[in-house]
């Protein structure tokens, strides 16, 4: 946790993802006056309002304008000042994608986006605004930094993270409502490093998000079928962990990435990259959302009906587990 | 104050450098975009040697004036007047949009100093503006922003939505240029789309606006001065401008918006300036 943070995981326990983020940068606000935050008509929405109540002089509400939203911002960061802006991800990495791209990630300017609702968090409210789109985009945009935090507390940190983080950072959250995987929030995050959840030598899942408790629920069941599951939590997906991901590959020699995004270009394929690059084989799954629109649903039937759930973990899990691949303890015959 | 006789004729002379500076980039570069950058020279010339409080020698100077040029392929225009104030050695220009140049035909502000923000994507350049003019409302910092854009971007939605913003904060320290020049990369503006009726367009939106000829140094150099007089709201000054101005193989063709030069073509074009500067 970052110094000066006064949340508690008591409070955090019962706080969403985004008020968890609108407390902690209300807290931030105090001791960077440079900080401004920003937001298209969803103050409320988003919870960025709560620093806007405390901080007024230093939030602006855009209307609903969201390139002019993100072209705002970068002058602001020209102007001197870090700002941090917030709306739906489907809106910030989609509709101002240009924008941010040009004319934040381009000329490298400190600017933090807070994007919500991302994923199928806002199952209910149909394709529109779903986003399963965004870790593509984004990851895609140089000087770019990437965050998918796993619950509120994970987000506290995150966001007190992105404020010392030189450059544009995205980070990804829902809309909230997620059980917290933390039970506590002094676990060493830090940006660009992955959180190694729990050890184990059968299979490696690798999760960032909502997909991170489904991952944790998965393991128990699938170590009372005697397997051993190591969980790696990548709340970072740009830059990605290399080493945790190539160690996995060594140890453990089978590995499944779960995410709530579509399974092109996102996690999933970001670990791909990695493990292809090594030249050392691996059985390998992506679970994520198949390369479709979504239907319409609470999150949590969604999660089961994608097979994103513990359950559809479970399964992916046992097929990889019956795939046959070479084990031997030699990997220099391999290239 | 009005422009003095003297400043104007200093002005005028820039400008018939600077237009000179642009076919000779144009001319090396192997095409560039000419047309637009000599439709905007009197509106940088006016600010670059009159009103923009800047000093090359600290580009970074954080009470300087910002300037945004949103119609970023009129980069080509603004290099040759960044260049000729000494933000960088004028002999790089001879490299422009050469590989491994600091000069694409559209500028980066990382790459080159004088360029406050770097643009060439159209309708972004009023919002980036809009964002500095409110940076300096929240700091109290005096600098004035000012922003060119092109007509033909006045189609972009999001000039509208930092039209918006820039009114309901109020923003007297924002002055935006229009360049209109009434021609897009496909013909006349009007023939494409229509955007007649710009005055109205931003009065409605809450700007101060002025219309006036954007190659009369007295007019713009009054618009400028006007514009920072108005209080608690942004000012727009349309200029009523020619594309190509003063190469008359160019005026008004929209052909030239990107062009190259043979060197028959380059003579041609520099005769053209110099007639052009020789009449009172």
């Amino acid at each position: 946790m970052a110094e000066g943070m006064t949340w508690s995981i008591e409070e955090a326990d019962k706080l969403t993802q985004a008020e968890v983020y609108g407390q902690v940068l209300t807290q931030l606000g105090e001791k960077d006056p440079k900080i401004i935050a920003m937001t298209a008509d969803l103050a409320k929405s988003t919870k960025i309002g709560n620093f806007g109540q405390k901080f007024p002089e230093r939030f602006i509400n855009m209307g609903i304008a969201e390139n002019s939203l993100f072209g705002v911002a970068a002058g602001l960061a020209l102007a001197g000042y870090k700002p941090v802006v917030s709306t739906f991800a489907v809106f910030a990495a989609l509709r101002s994608a240009e924008f941010v791209r040009t004319d934040i990630c381009y000329q490298n300017l400190d600017v933090k986006i807070i994007a919500t609702h991302a994923g199928i968090s806002f199952g209910q409210a149909g394709s529109t605004h779903h986003c399963t789109e965004d870790i593509a985009v984004m990851r895609s945009f140089a000087n770019m930094t990437v965050i998918v935090p796993a619950d509120g507390i994970e987000t506290g940190n995150a966001v007190a993270a992105a404020m010392d983080w030189p450059g544009p950072v995205y980070i990804r959250i829902g809309r909230g409502f997620e059980p917290p995987v933390n039970t506590t929030a002094d676990y060493g995050f830090q940006i660009g490093k992955a959180v190694t959840m729990r050890e184990g030598k059968d299979i490696t899942l690798i999760c960032c998000g909502v997909t991170v408790l489904q991952a944790a629920r998965a393991a128990k069941i699938l170590e009372t079928q005697g397997l051993s599951v190591r969980i790696i939590n990548m709340h970072t997906v740009k830059p990605i962990d290399k080493e945790v991901i190539l160690k996995a590959v060594m140890e453990t020699r089978r590995i499944v990435t779960i995410e709530e995004h579509n399974v092109l270009c996102g996690l999933g394929s970001a670990v791909a990259e990695v493990i292809v690059e090594s030249g050392k084989a691996c059985a390998f799954t992506k679970l994520g959302i198949p390369d479709q629109y979504v239907i319409v649903g609470y999150p949590e039937d969604l999660y089961n009906h994608y097979k994103i759930d513990a359950d559809g973990i479970v399964e992916a899990v046992s097929a990889l587990m019956g795939r046959e691949i070479e084990e031997d303890e030699n990997w220099d015959d391999e290239t | 104050m009005p422009l003095a006789q003297e400043d104007i004729k200093r002005l005028r002379e820039k400008a018939k450098d600077i237009r000179k500076t642009i076919v000779d980039i144009t001319f090396t570069a192997g095409g560039g975009h000419i047309g637009g950058s000599l439709s905007q020279t009197d509106i940088l010339v006016a600010l670059y040697y009159k009103y923009l409080n800047i000093d090359p020698k600290k580009p970074r100077w954080e009470d300087r004036d910002r300037f945004i040029l949103s119609k970023g392929h009129g980069g080509l225009g603004w290099a040759a007047i960044l260049g000729e104030k000494g933000y960088f050695d004028k002999a790089l220009l001879k490299n422009f949009n050469k590989t491994g140049s600091p000069f694409g035909m559209h500028l980066d502000m990382l790459k080159v100093p004088g360029c406050d923000a770097s643009t060439g994507s159209l309708g972004h350049g009023l919002g980036i503006a809009v964002g500095l003019a409110l940076g300096a409302k929240m700091s109290g910092r005096k600098y004035r922003t000012y922003c060119v854009m092109g007509d033909g971007e006045l189609c972009e939605g999001s000039v509208w939505e930092a039209a918006i913003i820039g009114a309901f904060h109020k923003l007297d320290n924002l002055t935006a240029f229009v360049d209109r020049n009434n021609l897009m990369i496909d013909g006349p503006t009007e023939e494409i789309t229509q955007l007649d009726n710009i005055n109205d367009k931003f009065a409605s939106f809450g700007w101060e606006v002025l219309r006036i000829d954007g190659h009369d140094f007295a007019a713009i150099g009054g618009a400028i001065e006007k514009a920072q007089t108005i209080k608690a709201k942004p000012t727009v000054v349309i200029c009523d401008t020619v594309k190509g101005k003063c190469v008359d193989y160019m005026e008004n063709d929209y052909k030239w918006h990107y062009g190259g030069l043979d060197s028959d073509m380059r003579d041609k074009a520099l005769a053209c300036i110099d007639n052009y500067y020789a009449k009172a």
